[in-house]
């Protein structure tokens, strides 16, 4: 059926028409929120056998186009077809019970139960009304050993790294007998080589005649792994296409709908040279904390952007909050200005003008439930102390002020933050740390997880702040983006300092090669 | 490569943030050799505390036995479940509860409203089984009530149950401000007689029935779809709800079971003590959390097991037996006894539980 389930060489696109009739067809669906129309008349048609990809920024409708799938919201309009037959899923249940099986980005089993248990919950074989334990455990072993994943059946589910806990709820979707599965961005959180792995268990199941639907911002990935996708814009049907087609240049410009000037225009003219002699507005000699990073050497100066390069787990986030007091470290000194500081919480270095925003932008910055206003206030207020509120005049003005800055959409100060996109959310947490003024800012993963328009936007911000004297600490998991904006990299492996590069003598391959093996390739 | 290259092994972890790097080495050493042989286990840590309420009241009984004198005869022991029966069976209830995450503060003001039904009743003429059968049936619906506000009003438990508590009492002196004694002859029947059990012990018929709702309870919770559901709701309401379980049903379940459960211990009281009271029973529900609690299960739900309830009743039973047989200490000293215990045993969950609590 499939045409070629080796998957090393697309096939040639024009000789390969849909192989066979659609398993989910959705058509015309739209959903109203209110006051905004999330999706409106928008077409989605999955195939057995193939990985479809669903591309757009956020708040594009991806979510809410799968989650009209899946039964977890209604539509307004349009139908949903399943095999030819139209379906109508009120409850998560009704759509796994008819074949659709969806593993979110963050796992949704439960931890404090066993592997077996997380595969079969709700489907457990039984015998005389009791369930048959030792028949659970075969069915998840077969399950498993179906997949290669050598997973022991009987252990607890939180016992595991969060990339084995994404296998194993796909294990479970397998068992569901599914035959169209859902992947909500399964890789934002797991390494290369676990990427690989879940890749893996994607193509057997693809040449098994399922239908997967991929939802990923990595347009990498997206390349490796798809064979169709789907574009959304603004809750809209861009097009579909076949992969092998579509050139990356144009799916972006699919996904954003202007050209790239402001990605290209990023390109720097130059890196600013450090003046002789010149105090770094922040130098960490020998930092550290036992467990977590060995000591580094880190320096700052005043108008610079310093990224911190390495993998996921490389000690990046932990030197980071070393660097803001959220972590007290077991050896090294700080100076601030030349001043020696002992960052012990982050009050100490808020009060020395360095601001941090976190990796963890949901656990660790945004206030869901207050406004865009409140939430852009709250730094400064708290600077304030609670004695001296601001002004509501000076305060509306300031958020007005950076919510154009930013271009924070929808540009209402008075919504709330949690209706608002990742990429906005983000540029509110940004607004928040620049209006107190700092003078240090530590950006960590400013652009995870959210959709290219924003990132350009972050990006060109966080130039704007260092050619106006604004020291940035940037780290990112995209080389690309640390080697476009960032003056010097300082490269981490393992919890060690590898590198500091000056950013005109660093290559993409010399990094890659740096966190690779740990020395430069010359 | 497979999967379990991914996995580094656990001492190349970074400790977790709080955690000092002695409290983790030496929590690989005994603890990892007994976890390795907890995970054969489907509930893992929740053994592991149950294992350690069991040690406690061994060594409380030991103690016992060799401060006191007359403290090691089996029918000490057994009178810890003649005397606790409606604890336990309450505390049973309580675990399905809790189990969920939640907290049904209502069961001492079920019991004493059963012990003030069945009296009145009885006193009305009314025939015991049909007496038994209403009073069960008024604590499930009570249940299912706060169950119904609960799940399909998204309101907190605590509220909702605190609500059903004051509910209750009120309804008790609604019935009979003053004790009412029982004379029927059916329940005076129950409360004399004893089952005989070898070397001339015996039980009391209440705590027989305990000990069958403790089986009962355990065989709901490990061996249906209910039981695993009311773990996977503790676990994450909302994944059980992803993963299509009947969420909605299975936490009006819990409340209905409290219920009944709140409502059998109220009959267990009252046989009991041979009279009903608007005032029996005050605080009782915090005796059976603190027991559930003692007895491994976690509060906010997803772990532990019935059994430990049932150590955990035995474990406030010997201090107050203790404290009893001692003569000289005023009985306020059960209460400083089972407070620390509590606490100690909050710090031993959140010490052993942290590895979880990081990982997610």
């Amino acid at each position: 059926m499939s045409p070629a389930p080796s998957t090393a060489v697309p096939a040639d696109p024009a000789a390969a028409p849909p192989p066979s009739d659609p398993v989910v067809a959705m058509t015309g669906i739209t959903i109203q929120f209110p006051g905004v129309k999330a999706l409106d008349d928008v077409s989605l048609r999955l195939f057995p056998g193939e990985v479809h990809a669903l591309m757009g920024e956020n708040g594009a409708g991806k979510s809410t186009l799968i989650k009209a799938l899946t039964g977890v919201y209604a539509y307004d309009a349009g139908t949903v077809t399943l095999g030819g037959a139209e379906q109508r899923f009120t409850t998560p249940a009704d759509a796994q019970a008819a074949g659709i099986s969806t593993v979110y980005q963050e796992v949704n089993l439960c931890p404090n139960l066993t592997v077996t248990e997380n595969i079969v919950l709700g489907r457990e074989p039984r015998r005389a009304g009791q369930i048959d334990k030792r028949a659970s455990r075969r069915r998840a072993q077969r399950v498993l050993q179906e997949l290669h994943l050598d997973i022991d059946p009987r252990s607890v589910l939180d016992s595991h790294p969060i990339a084995v806990q994404q296998l194993v709820a796909i294990a479970r979707a397998v068992d569901i007998d599914a035959r169209v599965l859902v992947l909500d961005e399964p890789t934002s959180s797991l390494d290369a080589g676990e990427v690989a792995e879940l890749f893996r268990v994607v193509r057997s199941l693809r040449d098994r005649g399922v239908a997967i639907l991929f939802v990923s911002h990595f347009l990498e990935q997206v390349y490796e792994i798809s064979d169709r996708m789907t574009v959304l814009r603004n809750g809209r049907l861009v097009g579909e296409y076949r992969t092998a087609e579509l050139p990356r240049t144009q799916l972006v410009r699919a996904m954003i709908g202007r050209e790239l000037a402001t990605l290209e225009d990023l390109e720097r003219a130059g890196t600013r040279p450090v003046e002789a002699g010149a105090v770094p507005r922040l130098a960490a000699s020998g930092l550290g904390r036992k467990g977590a990073i060995e000591p580094a050497d880190v320096e700052v100066h005043a108008g610079r952007v310093v990224g911190l390069a390495g993998l996921l787990g490389s000690g990046r986030t932990e030197l980071t909050r070393l660097l803001f007091g959220a972590d007290r470290a077991t050896s090294g000194r700080v100076e601030v200005d030349g001043k020696p500081v002992r960052l012990r919480t982050p009050r100490t270095a808020i009060a020395r003008g360095i601001a941090f925003l976190s990796e963890d932008r949901k656990g660790e910055g945004v206030v869901g439930d207050l406004t865009v206003r409140d939430n852009v206030l709250l730094a400064l207020q708290a600077r304030r102390g609670w004695l001296r509120p601001i002004p509501r005049r000076a305060g509306d003005e300031m958020v007005a002020r950076y919510v154009k800055a930013l271009d924070i959409r929808p540009a209402d100060p008075g919504a709330l933050l949690r209706n608002l996109s990742g990429g906005n959310q983000q540029k509110v947490l940004l607004a928040r740390w620049l209006l107190t003024e700092p003078r240090l800012l530590l950006l960590d993963e400013p652009t995870r997880g959210i959709d290219i328009g924003a990132k350009a936007q972050i990006q060109e911000l966080v130039a704007r702040l260092a050619s106006e004297g604004m020291s940035v600490l940037f780290v990112s998991a995209e080389l690309e983006e640390v080697l476009r904006i960032c003056d010097s990299v300082v490269v981490l492996r393992d919890h060690h300092k590898v590198a500091d590069l000056d950013a005109s003598d660093a290559t993409l391959d010399g990094v890659v090669d740096l966190i690779a093996r740990g020395n430069a390739r010359d | 490569m497979t999967v379990s290259d991914t996995r580094p092994p656990e001492e190349q972890v970074p400790a977790p943030p709080g955690g000092t790097p002695r409290s983790a080495a030496s929590r690989a050493g005994w603890q990892g050799a007994v976890r390795g042989w907890l995970r054969s286990t489907s509930t893992g840590s929740s053994t592991f505390s149950v294992l350690v309420t069991a040690v406690l009241l061994v060594v409380l009984f030991g103690a016992g036995s060799i401060r006191y004198e007359n403290f090691g005869y089996p029918q000490v022991a057994l009178n810890l479940l003649v005397d606790n029966a409606y604890l336990i069976v309450l505390a049973v209830g309580m675990t399905f509860v809790i189990l969920t995450g939640g907290i049904d503060l209502s069961s001492g003001a079920v019991v004493a409203l059963g012990t003030v039904m069945a009296a009145r009743l009885l006193q009305a003429g009314w025939p015991a089984p049909v007496v038994i059968a209403v009073v069960l049936a008024t604590g499930a619906l009570l249940g299912w009530l706060m169950g119904l506000a609960i799940h399909g009003l998204q309101l907190q438990p605590f509220i909702v149950t605190l609500a059903g508590m004051f509910l209750a009492r009120g309804i008790c002196f609604a019935i009979s401000g003053p004790s009412i004694p029982i004379q029927d002859d059916w329940f005076t029947a129950v409360a004399i007689n004893v089952v005989e059990l070898p070397g001339g012990t015996f039980l009391s018929y209440g705590a027989v029935l305990a000990l069958v709702v403790v089986a009962v309870a355990a065989y709901v919770l490990h061996r249906t779809r209910f039981g695993r559901t009311v773990y996977a709701i503790g676990g994450s309401e909302s994944s059980a709800a992803l993963m299509g379980l009947a969420v909605g049903r299975t936490k009006v379940g819990v409340y209905v079971i409290s219920g009944f459960c709140s409502a059998l211990g109220g009959l267990l009281f009252s046989v009991y003590i041979l009279s009903g009271w608007s005032l029996h029973g005050i605080g009782l529900e915090l005796d059976a959390i603190a027991a559930v609690v003692i007895g491994g299960t976690v509060l906010v739900g997803g772990r532990g097991l019935v059994l430990g309830s049932l150590l955990g009743v035995l474990v406030l039973g010997t201090i107050k037996a203790l404290i009893d047989f001692d003569g000289g200490l005023n009985s306020w000293w059960t209460k400083i006894t089972v407070g620390v215990l509590l606490l100690v045993f909050v710090v031993l969950q959140r010490v052993t539980g942290r590895r979880s609590g990081t990982a997610s």
